[in-house]
């Protein structure tokens, strides 16, 4: 077993990709340590990407906000501007273990442990964002959703790094929020979620929107039909009503240690309606 | 499997060690530099007992490798007092009995006192949010939530 | 010994005080040491290989592998653990426990275990031993343990207390019923009577400092255990039987102890680590994972049972019937017992008759939990009690008022009433302000009462004077939660010294005669006796030695508030003797001056709590929150008052843990789904209020200063104080612990049809 920590992508990526047995990315550690506890992984090669310059930043860029793959969650709460142009996206990064987890763990590495209840990943999803993925044979930019597909497992390559997450600027009228269910205040993972993005026109009416569920499905869930719902009208009883029903037929979740398919599916819709009244609040709308 | 030779600084002073690549921070601490104030509750993040300070960030060091911490600074529990001088969040801990077993009390203490750095005049509930890490199963919260809000008051007026 | 144990109605100068505990500092600079921060020379790291099946046939076990694996010392399997018990059922099942002999009953059940140079070799050299299992059918729950198709664990056991001996094995270990009058009379003279069923799942006591011991056997037979436990002298006693060693050639020390809460009174981890110890000729850390602790310690019983109560319109209860079933896991116990005899303890009943079942179960070996198997009851019993007073019509407080026991009252299980505190609680509760508070929308209130017993047993206390006159106190009650402070208060009020002149220590098997565990909140009430006991003992000496200082009489000399003072007025102008003055005088007056005590502890006075809990429960969501809690309780006498407000408010909180979410999860495969803090909830910070504690004191007649313990009560009501807020606040009665939002929003969805 080694532990390397490479100063650039690249020599990451070409480590990466010629290691012999298995291999792990660590940034924050909170799933990759546990698993390794746990004796569920047991890496050849640990590749620390902290030392890689630029990955332990966000940058305000002209096309909105790049979050290195390596910025621990407790940082994006304590950007100003990520958290005025970003709400939702921020809050359930700050909602993932606790103080101490948020103080290591990343966005990015809670999309790649592809848990189907990430808390991060809702938010993100529905705010649209991209992962820029490095790999042997380039860069490539995807939307987050296609990065998991299913739980544990990802379209990452061998040898493929996320460097980092995109979030677009905030256009005018728009907000976004993201809530999940917990049996305690803290310290649980979603027993199912909801982050709704929304943008309005000047009258209030739903311009565009984009709604997604966590712990609902193997992956998160992308509503297509529960935006469709929303956009077009303002955010009446009538309109919420229906995005509640929609989203609880949508689910396609299971009976665990979490929580129940009656319980997931009900709780689904509450918390997408909950979700949107906040986003359409913070989007301006009355 | 090698050995990472790794420098750091623990509560200011330089430590040098040989760890193996995946063993955590906290079993370096423990079992080869004698720092056992930090406990292991659980060692999958989710009670608290083993937080330590890394570069001003509050932490688990179960869930650090020991070979990260290079070139870093670590602040734990034994660092907390100066000289014959309790911390003041060690003596209000002491004073409003905020512990039974005292399992819990390195981890919330280190906790705390991240908390108080950051909002040196939270309220209750930013306190019982901002230590929702650390697990105790002894108290029920009560007496250590009060000890940390009298700490603060001593501390804003120190 | 002439030591008169009755409560003497003394005024107090130490007692009721709430100095800093003598152990504090070592645990706020983290210098104090617990199970895991103590290392001998050489030694190895034992590890324990755990069935992954719930119920197995162990055909075979090849440890060959492993034992072949460079830096590998030891491998034991239950061949190294030979049968000493010597017939004696209840060892051979802690030997059972402690290394399955030819079946796995759970999943976590120790099949073998390695010591190795480190722990990565220990980890592999696990993953090398080769075991064939024969899968068995398994049964988790409580009652499918019951069905007569059930798989049966055990087929050496026959139902225990039926009045015909069973001819067919079961996995119900006993029948026990307690109670007097005629409930079926009692139930024709009822106006009202209400009958429900609950169910309560299996929770863990949840201590946060994991299981660790260091064993180190010698070849001279003689051993030194370090372990965190609750009573190390009953560890000794186990360890010694299990391993064939003379108890008194094993030197036991108790670390300071991270939780416990009747988890660690058991011994599962230490047999072994001597047994690798012995093996491996080196000594043997083992420490168990949060995984392990979990899976293979002990956790309660799941429990179902069936409550039935009559009374008649003005509000006196005319019957009051339970059966109670408690699972035990795969060993009998005496769980569906205690249930039953405290079911009904809180009321005056001139018709009431329980009925307990222990089961087994393909769980882990039941342990006990502060008051175990009363907070189950109390849930089923208190909650119809609400029931009823609201068929009624009456105030649920003004209902048990009327119905509370008393001094003299013959209780449910049998023996008649002291003076008790039940009534006082209930008033209290009636008066206070918390019962009053306005309630918003979606809340609701909910209060219960609790019983426990509480126990004495045997107890060693050591006194030592030192020659500066400072003092030391042996105790060998291990110190769960701040005993050692008070302790050192009894010692300071009996000698009339300063508190800060003592300290306080729990000393090791080898150092101080037998003690029992700090269990039934006996640790204070125990102690505290033999610390008067030891205390008197050394004032005799004192006083002795002041007459030789004095040449006068011994008779004549009494102890004063600390000082030996010559009585009468022909030594007018002899002064006073203070404790240091003698003692600096002990060399040549006869030598070191300390008092002992060796006694058991009789007349343990019974306990009652009333609990009142405010929560509001999202009828969305079914997600409850507690807003205001308040605890009223009986201490006897309060002697560290902030340390007894501590174990109220830390029982309250882990009974609103487990109200609320805490509950051991099987799968269909019969492995425990949720062993980690993440998916076992018990409350963290935020999820709680400040706990409000009111402390009664109605002496206890049995103790010099009116002492009872206080440690256990406190978990007894929640569940059913929490259950009765819920209801309300969701008008519908939830019967099912833990009420966990889908649990909750389930029944809510089910009232609205």
């Amino acid at each position: 077993m080694r532990y390397i920590r490479p100063l650039s992508i690249e020599d990451a990526v070409g480590q990466l990709a010629r290691a012999v047995g298995p291999a792990a990315i660590l940034a924050g550690g909170s799933d990759l340590l546990v698993r390794m506890k746990g004796g569920f992984v047991e890496p050849e090669l640990i590749v620390d990407i902290k030392g890689i310059a630029g990955l332990s930043e966000i940058r305000e860029t002209a096309e909105g906000f790049s979050i290195g793959a390596a910025v621990p969650c407790a940082v994006l709460g304590e950007n100003a501007a990520l958290k005025k142009a970003w709400p939702g996206v921020v809050e359930a990064a700050k909602l993932i273990g606790s103080k101490q987890v948020q103080g290591r763990c990343t966005i990015t590495g809670n999309l790649c442990n592809a848990s189907p209840a990430a808390d991060s990943v809702p938010a993100l999803v529905a705010a649209g964002a991209k992962a820029v993925v490095v790999g042997p044979s380039g860069t490539r930019t995807v939307a987050v959703e296609i990065v998991p597909t299913g739980p544990g497992k990802t379209s990452l390559a061998k040898g493929e790094i996320i460097e980092a997450i995109l979030l677009g600027k905030r256009a005018a009228h728009s907000g976004d929020a993201y809530l999940r269910f917990i049996p305690r205040t803290e310290m649980d993972i979603a027993v199912v979620s909801a982050g709704v993005n929304l943008t309005l026109d000047e009258q209030g009416v739903v311009k565009a929107a984009r709604v997604a569920l966590g712990a609902a499905a193997p992956t998160v869930l992308l509503v297509e039909e529960a935006a469709e719902a929303l956009i077009g009208r303002k955010l009446d009883e009538a309109a919420l009503e229906r995005l509640a029903r929609i989203c609880s037929g949508a689910c396609r979740p299971i009976d665990d240690k979490r929580g129940t398919i009656e319980f997931r599916r009900k709780v689904a819709g509450v918390l997408a309606r909950r979700a949107a009244t906040t986003a359409y609040a913070r989007a301006g709308g009355k | 499997m090698a050995g990472v030779a790794v420098s750091t600084v623990i509560n200011g002073d330089a430590v040098e060690y040989l760890c193996q690549p995946d063993e955590p921070l906290l079993d370096v601490l423990r079992d080869r530099l004698g720092l056992t104030g930090a406990k292991e509750g659980c060692g999958t993040g989710d009670c608290g007992a083993c937080s330590i300070i890394l570069d001003d960030r509050l932490v688990c060091s179960c869930l650090v490798l020991g070979a990260e911490a290079e070139g870093r600074r670590i602040e734990t529990v034994e660092g907390m007092a100066h000289g014959e001088k309790l911390h003041t969040l060690q003596q209000k801990f002491l004073e409003h009995a905020a512990l039974q077993c005292g399992i819990c009390t390195p981890g919330f203490l280190i906790a705390a006192k991240d908390l108080l750095a950051k909002n040196p005049d939270p309220t209750e509930e930013e306190i019982r949010f901002g230590l929702a890490g650390n697990l105790c199963r002894c108290t029920g919260y009560d007496k250590i939530v009060r000890a940390v809000q009298d700490a603060a008051q001593v501390m804003k007026g120190a | 010994m002439n030591f008169d144990p009755r409560y003497s109605g003394r005024n107090f100068s130490s007692v009721g005080t709430r100095p800093i505990r003598p152990d504090g500092v070592d645990k706020v600079t983290g210098r104090a040491r617990y199970g895991a921060d103590f290392n001998m020379a050489g030694q190895l790291v034992g590890r324990v290989l755990r069935s992954p099946h719930a119920h197995a046939l162990i055909r075979k076990i090849d440890t060959s592998k492993a034992e072949k694996l460079a830096g590998v010392k030891a491998v034991i399997t239950a061949k190294d653990l030979p049968d000493l018990t010597n017939g004696d059922a209840g060892m051979y099942d802690i030997l059972d426990n402690c290394m399955a002999r030819t079946k796995a009953l759970y999943d976590g059940h120790a099949v073998a275990a390695v010591a190795a140079i480190d722990a990565r070799t220990a980890r592999q050299a696990l993953k090398l031993i080769e075991i064939d299992y024969e899968v068995l059918a398994h049964v988790t729950d409580v009652d499918e343990a019951m069905q007569h198709h059930a798989p049966l664990i055990n087929d050496a056991i026959f139902t225990e207390g039926l009045e015909e001996k069973p001819v067919k094995p079961s996995n119900v270990t006993k029948r026990s019923q307690f109670g007097h009058g005629d409930v079926h009379q009692g139930f024709g003279a009822a106006d009202f009577i209400v009958e429900r069923s609950f169910k309560t799942e299996q929770t863990h006591q949840g201590y946060i400092e994991p299981h660790a011991c260091v064993a180190s056997v010698n070849l001279d037979g003689t051993a030194e255990l370090w372990v965190c436990t609750q009573g190390h002298f009953v560890y000794r006693q186990h360890c010694a039987q299990l391993l064939g060693l003379e108890a008194s050639k094993l030197r036991v020390t108790s670390s300071e102890i991270g939780g416990g809460f009747g988890g660690k009174t058991h011994v599962w981890a230490e047999p072994v680590a001597l047994a690798l110890s012995r093996k491996a000729g080196r000594p043997v850390k083992l420490v168990m994972t949060r995984d392990e602790v979990f899976r293979a310690s002990g956790p309660t019983s799941a429990t179902s049972i069936d409550v039935k109560i009559g009374a008649r319109k003005d509000g006196t209860i005319t019957a009051a019937e339970a059966t109670l079933r408690y699972s035990a896991g795969p060993y009998a116990g005496s769980w569906a017992e205690i249930g039953a005899m405290t079911a009904f303890a809180c009321y005056r009943l001139d018709n009431v008759k329980t009925v307990g079942f222990e089961v087994l179960v393909n769980r882990p070996k039941t342990a006990a939990y502060r008051a175990p198997s009363a907070p189950m009851a109390a849930f089923a019993v208190e909650s119809a009690v609400d029931e009823l007073a609201k068929e009624i019509g009456i105030d649920p407080v003004e209902f048990r008022i009327k119905n509370a026991a008393q001094e003299g009252t013959r209780s449910s299980y049998g023996p008649v009433y002291g003076p008790i505190g039940i009534g006082p609680t209930l008033e209290a509760v009636k008066a206070h302000p918390h019962m009053k508070a306005p309630l918003k929308q979606n809340q609701g209130r909910g209060m219960a009462c609790g019983f426990w017993f509480n126990f004495g047993g045997q107890t060693c206390v050591d006194l030592n004077i030192g020659m500066d006159g400072s003092v030391s106190l042996a105790v060998g009650t291990v110190d769960v939660g701040g005993s050692r402070a008070s302790l050192s208060l009894v010692a300071a009020e009996e000698l009339g010294i300063d508190y800060a002149q003592l300290k306080a220590v729990v000393a090791d098997t080898s150092s101080l005669g037998y003690n029992d565990m700090t269990d039934g909140s006996r640790g204070t009430f125990s102690s505290s006796m033999a610390t008067i006991s030891a205390a008197r003992n050394a004032i005799k000496i004192l006083r002795d030695r002041a007459a030789q200082m004095w040449d006068i009489p011994v008779d004549d000399v009494v102890w004063e508030q600390g000082h030996a003072v010559a009585k009468g007025d022909k030594y007018g102008n002899l002064g006073k003797l203070s404790l240091r003055d003698i003692a600096a005088k002990s060399g040549t007056t006869g030598g070191p001056i300390a008092g002992h005590s060796e006694l058991v502890a009789d007349g343990a006075g019974v306990s009652f709590a009333t609990h009142i809990c405010d929560v509001e429960v999202d009828p969305e969501t079914g997600a409850t929150r507690v807003i205001r809690y308040t605890v009223v309780q009986d201490a006897g006498k309060a002697v560290h008052p902030t340390y007894v407000e501590g174990q109220y408010q830390g029982g309250a909180a882990q009974g609103i843990g487990w109200a609320l979410n805490e509950e051991y999860i099987y799968g269909k495969d019969g492995r425990l789904q949720n062993a980690g803090f993440l998916d076992y909830r018990i409350p963290v910070c935020s999820d709680l209020p400040m706990i409000d504690t009111q402390i009664l004191e109605i002496p206890n007649p049995n103790h010099p200063y009116g002492v009872r313990g206080v440690g256990e009560t406190s978990i007894v009501p929640p569940l059913a104080a929490i259950a009765n807020a819920v209801s309300n606040a969701a008008g519908v009665r939830m019967t099912h612990i833990p009420m966990s939002p889908p649990r909750i929003l389930a029944a809510i969805e089910a009232e609205r049809g």
